[in-house]
């Protein structure tokens, strides 16, 4: 079941909350308590605002264990405003075409299922942005 | 020979036997059983020679077979029950991480010879178990969670890299077609067919741009390599032996989206550089690089890492013509693994049993003329990991015992 794998996340996969290093500044997510630009300790947390721009991007058709039933479905990588990249789902596409550079921001949605029993785990993807300006 | 050439280089390992067998859908042959195989292929090539230590290459075992513990199940399968043994994983890079741990055993002295299989049994399970087996390469808590693929990560890499530099519908087409051409002589290669450019261009999609063509076939398979220290190596003088000029590993982040630049691989690039250090050359002298070519962009990407193109130009390389066995850089002079196959931990093993069977001239139709100093490096996940060796042809020990 891993209850507690994906509740300990559930700051970074409910609310994008990462670490700024104390001493470059840099902007960290996922959250990893060294900086990676200074090696330096970075555990202040950091609220991300969740918006973005589409880095790059594909659909998954043959998916893993867990992701049958969302498939097809979009994933993109996400450079951040704030400078971090992601990997995640892009959702609420519509008819709109992707394209790299697609100004995008979080939302939370279901992520995967683990059978009619299983566990439902929910975090962020990814729509289009709504006030895209 | 470089200044930098002796710090930390292999001095005096040789390779005195491969072994190979055929990358495909074995329904009929167990992991144990496609290991032994490697094995037994690569003894009776070193003479008989019984190795004092067994380093497995896998990545999949566990996942998809439910297997721990591979090196005391394969040494004593393999009638090697009692030597040391242990298993090394780095995702696709598992058995060129096994290798390198050979070397190093084999350097301190501790042990005179050492036998390396990388194996994978993956065709036992199908679809989404081996693509949750495959994606456990990635980040488990932030890239599979978002059901990532290592070809949706190929896709991501391959549509940016066309995107940055500019790259036509079509401009990765010469690596599937190389990587066939060259396996149509090669016995163990799962595709002994040709493709044409048609072919290419109307393959399937299967992520965005990366199509059924641009992607390698994950199958079964095992390679093994016999190495011994200089002192341990069978006498003789009927073939030119293969020496371990090289033997680098690097990483780099897990993620792909925590790579600081994710088209260029970064890990790649170092393990060459600490390659090329060793063994005193660079890539002017290489003559034959079996690379990571589980998808067509990181065959562009891993020539531009070793310093064979610049950035972005990698893909030309490819478009004219310049990868072929009789071209400036041969790759994947087997088939690599579009066309050979990839068998996952056990590529990166087969990558330089290819290299060795290159450097002694005994590659019969893959031959590249004139061979004597080929690279390998193999790749693990999004190139997180990566293992580069150098082998070179070395004719002042000589190797004999075909026979036995």
């Amino acid at each position: 079941m891993e209850v507690s794998r994906h509740w300990r996340l559930r700051q970074q996969r409910y609310a994008l909350v990462g670490e700024v290093c104390p001493h470059c500044e840099t902007k960290i997510f996922p959250p990893r308590d060294i900086c990676p630009d200074c090696g330096q300790d970075a555990k202040t947390l950091y609220q991300f605002s969740g918006r973005g721009e589409v880095f790059s991007f594909t659909t998954v058709h043959d998916a893993p264990a867990g992701h049958e039933g969302n498939a097809p479905y979009t994933v993109a990588l996400v450079r951040l405003d704030e400078g971090p990249m992601l990997t995640a789902q892009l959702t609420d596409l519509g008819e709109q075409p992707v394209e790299i550079g697609m100004p995008v921001e979080m939302v939370t949605r279901r992520l995967r299922e683990d059978g009619d029993r299983g566990m439902l785990v929910y975090g962020y993807k990814f729509r289009p942005r709504l006030s895209a300006a | 020979m470089s200044p930098a050439a002796g710090f930390g280089a292999p001095s005096g390992i040789y390779v005195a036997g491969v072994g190979l067998t055929p990358v495909g859908e074995h329904w009929e042959l167990s992991l144990r059983e496609i290991a032994l195989q490697a094995i037994e292929a690569a003894r009776a090539d070193a003479g008989g020679l019984r190795p004092q230590a067994l380093f497995v290459g896998n990545m999949l075992a566990p996942a998809l077979s439910g297997q721990t513990h591979l090196g005391a199940l394969l040494a004593d399968f393999a009638g090697l029950r009692g030597i040391e043994a242990a298993v090394f994983e780095a995702a696709g890079a598992s058995g060129g991480a096994a290798l390198r741990q050979a070397c190093l055993a084999l350097a301190s002295g501790m042990i005179d010879s050492a036998l390396v299989v990388g194996v994978e049994k993956i065709t036992d399970r199908i679809g989404p178990a081996v693509n949750a087996a495959l994606a456990g390469a990635a980040d488990a808590d932030y890239e599979a969670v978002q059901g990532i693929t290592p070809t949706a990560q190929a896709a991501l890499l391959m549509r940016r890299y066309m995107h940055e530099h500019q790259v036509p519908a079509g401009g990765l087409a010469g690596f599937a077609l190389a990587a066939h051409a060259n396996a149509v002589d090669n016995p163990y290669a799962i595709y002994r067919r040709r493709l044409t450019a048609e072919d290419y261009a109307g393959a399937p999609r299967i992520s965005d741009p990366v199509t059924l063509l641009d992607a390698a076939p994950v199958a079964d398979g095992a390679a093994a390599l016999l190495l011994t220290r200089g002192e341990a190596y069978p006498p003789g003088a009927h073939r030119p032996a293969a020496r371990v000029a090289a033997s680098a590993v690097a990483t780099s982040a897990l993620a792909l989206h925590d790579q600081p630049d994710p088209l260029f691989l970064s890990a790649a690039a170092l393990a060459c550089q600490r390659a090329y250090a060793q063994a005193g050359v660079g890539p002017k002298e290489i003559q034959l690089f079996e690379l990571h070519d589980a998808f067509t962009v990181y065959a562009a990407l891993a020539l531009e890492a070793a310093g064979f193109a610049e950035r972005g130009q990698g893909w030309r390389l490819a478009a004219d013509g310049r990868i072929t066995r009789d071209g400036l850089i041969p790759i994947s002079t087997f088939g690599g693994s579009k066309a050979r196959g990839d068998p996952g931990g056990a590529t990166g093993v087969y990558q330089v049993a290819e290299v060795v069977l290159q450097v002694q001239g005994r590659a019969g139709p893959a031959q590249v003329q004139g061979a004597r100093l080929g690279m390998a490096q193999c790749l693990g996940g999004a190139a997180a990991t990566a293992v580069t060796h150098i082998l070179t042809r070395d004719d002042s020990a000589r190797q004999g015992s075909d026979s036995s």
